[in-house]
């Protein structure tokens, strides 16, 4: 046990230390320079350009050679300093990002989870229906295969616009101050309705579609036929598949979740949903170092915690990562 | 299957958890609470399971009592700092902070504001500005000469704090600014006053000099100032990452000096999303006045939905920049000037502005003078110089110079027999601009010119233009002003001779040379201000240059995006004879364009 977690452990800190290194670089690479970005939308003229530039230089730490500027970037990450935002100048990039990813929390954990557990069940009871996998599992495929700017788009405009049940865009009430009230909250699950159906409705024709083959591919194996030649009843050998099954699907459940903190970009463009993607655009957009890095810096974080998480659950879900575990203690 | 469940009963509690820890006051704590209690298919109405009954007085603003806007933040608010001239909140100069004077572009007219009245000339050399009585900053401070005095000289550069504000330039004719006594100040000048001073004095946020004199440098250009306290109608209220909250400052000075305060009592300012939210805010009265350029919003004035624009016909919009195709004259063939004035003929401007623009825009003067500086084109000049789209001519020209299709590909080649590849960019994203080049390369490849579109980050464009990189650009960045300078500076600037980056942030990026050009420009600058005969006889000269040797084609008028309705706030601006004329406008530094006698004239609807 003590093995299997060490080892996974370094592996984990190598990606983490080659992964954070990467981001770093990336925005770096770009061309361009946000400094100069930054001046031009100021409108500055004459001298005053070239002393700003040069305090602008300064506070980001750009004048320092390029090595120098790894170095403290790792300094500061270790204190938990991220930077400050170019773009929102002067927004320390922390307070940019914890504001924000509340929202996406709040949006994608439930809309992946469950759709996960709907899709997955669902799926496993059409597969070898006829009459689910000839009736709803097709309008599971359009869902997945349908662009989702435009599905998004459809439901902003019938139900925001046409309907007018749901507003058309922001976290919550732009007539609201927050605060703990009734009136707060109904306006943010208001405003969080839509978003969420959105991107359950996508992801659960995704999973269902996924898992109905899977189950499929298992009832067609030897241990399914075997039990079957058994006499064992239907429900049981469906129990054994599915079991199976689970778990490519809860290796790609911790792919969606890890990267959850990235938001979902077209969600809160199509929604005006405030969140963490849109600001990644915006980021990338007006080269934005320091956010960039530090959005994906969380990625990273994410994906890297989801997949030990799902280490974990395998564990607990898949008996063989057990036993082989033990075998290889013993 | 039991196990899994208990997994995933753990991950949403896990989520929840994470959705509760948030920084205060920007949300609510309780929020991601009843997100996970709630099954997918459960109506929103359904009131959320939580353990405390939260208190219910919430703070509601009345929707007949607020604007709402929208066009300007392009991210969340950040800074509230008059002096971070790109980035501060929508209103912070305008309506939280205030200028001497406002500039009215459509009737070419200053208004005094925190001024009792018009500048006036002590002597040659001084000018007087008398300031209005009972002037107080928002926590009850006066606003005197003091305060004033105090703003000028944060960018005096041998003063005491050296700032880098952008009115650093002014210190180039200013010798001193003088306290005569509480309500009057001098501005003593070295030189003979110059056309561009004027815009400082509608441009220049006057800020209060009991807060800001204990601020260090690095605060007072780069500070949040964060509940900044200012003398202007509205107050910073609250914001979070989609929107930024004003209230009305009831103390205000102005209520007492024009006999009433603005009528809304909070001005909610949207930032930008995409373009179908701002579709959708306007469609649903959830907007009052949005800035933001809305492609097709014409049959939206058109087809009932209560949607109001300046004009009720093409163009729709106020004119409020020339988009201009910048060339990089130090790039083969663009050096050549037969080459440049082909490429002029070979654009069909009516295409971007019909097909592109649906008629928002017009078409811009070969001149790139603006609708409202008609008064300083010398038409007898252009109608024998400028240009038109014509194919045929675009070609001739080409023949003429020299130019072949040597290796028949289509495209000519140059007289040395170099073959001619040309990009025309503009960032990313921009789609009415991205559509506008692509335009832009058909009419020249036509012409037999190899010119294609490229769409780089707009960092990379920027980039490009301040290292002198780029080939051919659209850009846009001389806006409506009080005076022809601006426009021609933005062509004229002498070329850098050292550091690209920093002298030529402004125009002129393909290093243009025209000695002549420049010495006319520094005659423009020192003409008096109101002296109209003067400025035009130099404008015809500049005008001459420009048509001729085309360092520059002006392409179209980029409009000032304006759609208001008139469900909650009426008397908006319109080119209607009983109406008033004032720009509807909420952008950075359009308040002081007459924007804030816009929001002094919004009546409230009368509500059925």
């Amino acid at each position: 046990m003590r093995r299997y977690f060490g080892r996974k452990l370094l592996i984990y800190l190598l990606t983490f230390f080659i992964a954070v290194t990467v981001d770093w670089m990336i925005p770096r690479f770009m061309p361009g320079n946000p400094v100069a970005l930054l001046i031009s939308r100021a409108g500055l003229r004459g001298n005053a350009v070239t002393e700003m530039y040069t305090f602008y230089l300064d506070a980001f730490g750009l004048d320092l050679p390029i090595w120098k500027q790894y170095l403290s970037f790792w300094a500061a990450l270790f204190q938990g300093d991220l930077g400050i935002s170019i773009y929102l100048f002067p927004t320390p990039v922390k307070d940019v990002i914890l504001r924000a990813v509340p929202y996406d929390l709040a949006l994608l954990i439930p809309s992946t989870l469950l759709s996960w557990w709907a899709g997955n069940k669902f799926g496993a009871f059409a597969a070898r229906s006829k009459k689910l996998d000839n009736t709803i599992l097709p309008v599971g495929y359009i869902l997945t295969a349908t662009p989702y700017m435009w599905l998004g788009i459809l439901l902003a405009w019938v139900f925001a616009i046409v309907l007018g049940i749901f507003p058309v865009a922001g976290g919550y009430g732009f007539d609201l101050q927050p605060d703990l009230s009734w009136r707060f909250i109904g306006s943010l699950i208001h405003h969080w309705f839509l978003p969420f159906a959105s991107l359950f409705i996508v992801q659960f024709g995704g999973w269902a579609i996924g898992m109905r083959n899977l189950i499929i591919y298992e009832l067609e194996s030897d241990y399914s036929h075997y039990l079957e030649a058994l006499g064992a009843p239907r429900k049981l050998v469906r129990r054994y598949a599915f079991r199976n099954a689970i778990l490519p699907q809860l290796t790609g459940l911790a792919l969606s979740l890890g990267a959850v903190v990235a938001g979902a970009l077209t969600t809160e463009v199509v929604f005006g949903y405030p969140g963490i993607g849109y600001l990644i655009l915006q980021a990338i957009n007006n080269e934005d170092y320091f956010l960039i890095q530090g959005c994906f810096l969380f990625v990273v974080i994410g994906v890297l915690l989801a997949n030990f998480i799902i280490d974990v659950a395998y564990l607990i879900v898949d008996p063989r990562t057990r036993a082989g575990m033990q075998g290889g203690a013993g | 299957m039991k196990r899994t469940t208990i997994f995933l009963v753990v991950l949403v509690t896990l989520s929840l958890l994470l959705g509760a820890c948030q920084p205060a006051a920007t949300q609510a704590p309780a929020k991601s609470a009843p997100a996970a209690t709630q099954a997918p298919t459960e109506a929103p109405a359904v009131e959320p399971v939580a353990t405390e009954a939260p208190a219910d007085n919430p703070v509601v603003f009345e929707r007949s009592e607020t604007l709402y806007t929208s066009g300007t933040q392009w991210g969340p608010p950040s800074s509230w700092n008059p002096f971070n001239g790109g980035g501060y909140a929508m209103g912070t100069i305008g309506l939280v902070y205030e200028t001497l004077y406002t500039y009215d572009p459509l009737a070419d007219k200053f208004a005094p504001w925190l001024a009792a009245a018009d500048m006036t000339w002590a002597d040659e050399k001084t000018m007087e500005v008398k300031l209005r009585e009972g002037l107080t900053w928002s926590d009850g401070q006066p606003l005197t000469a003091d305060d004033v005095k105090f703003t000028f000289e944060l960018a005096d550069p041998n003063g005491a704090y050296k700032a880098s504000l952008n009115y650093v330039r002014l210190w180039n004719f200013l010798a001193s600014v003088e306290k005569v006594d509480d309500v009057t100040v001098h501005f003593k000048f070295n030189e003979t006053p110059y056309q561009e001073i004027g815009v400082f004095f509608y441009q220049t946020p006057i800020v209060p000099k009991h807060l800001w004199e204990t601020k260090d440098v690095a605060d007072i250009t780069g500070g949040a100032n964060e509940k900044g306290v200012g003398s202007g109608p509205y107050l910073f209220e609250s914001n979070d990452q989609s929107r930024q909250v004003l209230v009305r400052n009831e103390n205000w000075w102005g209520i007492e000096a024009f006999g009433k305060a603005p009528a809304p009592k909070r001005i909610v300012d949207i930032v930008n999303g995409s373009n179908n939210v701002a579709l959708g805010l306007v469609l649903q009265g959830g907007l009052d006045l949005s800035n933001n350029f809305l492609p097709g919003v014409a049959s939206l004035v058109k087809g009932g939905y209560g949607v109001q624009t300046y004009y009720p016909e093409a163009p729709y919009m106020v004119s409020a920049n020339v988009a201009t195709l910048i060339i990089n004259e130090q790039v083969k063939p663009l050096d050549d000037v037969n080459f440049r004035r082909a490429l002029a003929y070979s654009i069909d401007v009516s295409d971007i502005v019909e097909n592109d623009y649906t008629g928002l825009v017009r078409a811009a003067d070969p001149t790139g003078m603006m609708p409202t500086q008609d008064k300083y084109i010398d038409k007898e000049q252009l109608a024998e110089l400028g240009w038109t789209y014509d194919p045929e001519k675009a070609k001739q020209i080409l023949a003429a110079a020299g130019y072949k299709d040597v290796d028949s590909d289509g495209f000519v080649e140059a007289p040395d027999g170099s073959k001619i590849a040309l990009k025309v960019t503009c960032p990313s994203g921009w789609t009415d601009w991205m559509a506008a080049i692509q335009i832009i390369s058909k009419g020249a490849k036509a012409a037999g010119m190899n010119i294609e579109p490229d769409y780089p980050t707009q960092a990379a464009w920027r980039d490009a233009q301040l290292q002198g990189t780029f080939e051919l650009s659209i850009q846009n960045e001389a806006q409506m002003s009080s005076t022809i300078f601006n426009y021609y500076n933005w062509i004229f600037q002498n070329p850098p001779t050292q550091e690209h980056v920093a002298a030529a942030q402004f125009g002129n990026y393909g290093l243009y040379d025209s000695p002549e050009g420049f010495a006319l420009l520094n005659e423009l600058g020192a003409v008096s201000l109101g002296d109209d005969e003067k400025l035009q006889e130099i404008a015809s000269k500049l005008q001459k240059i420009t048509l001729t040797d085309v360092p520059t084609i002006p392409l179209w008028y980029n409009g000032l995006w304006a759609q208001y309705s008139n469900a909650v706030w009426t008397n908006w601006p319109s080119a209607a004879e009983d109406a008033n004329h004032y720009l509807p406008a909420s952008w950075r530094g359009y308040w002081n364009l007459s924007g804030i006698q816009m929001l002094m004239e919004l009546e409230p609807a009368v509500q059925e």
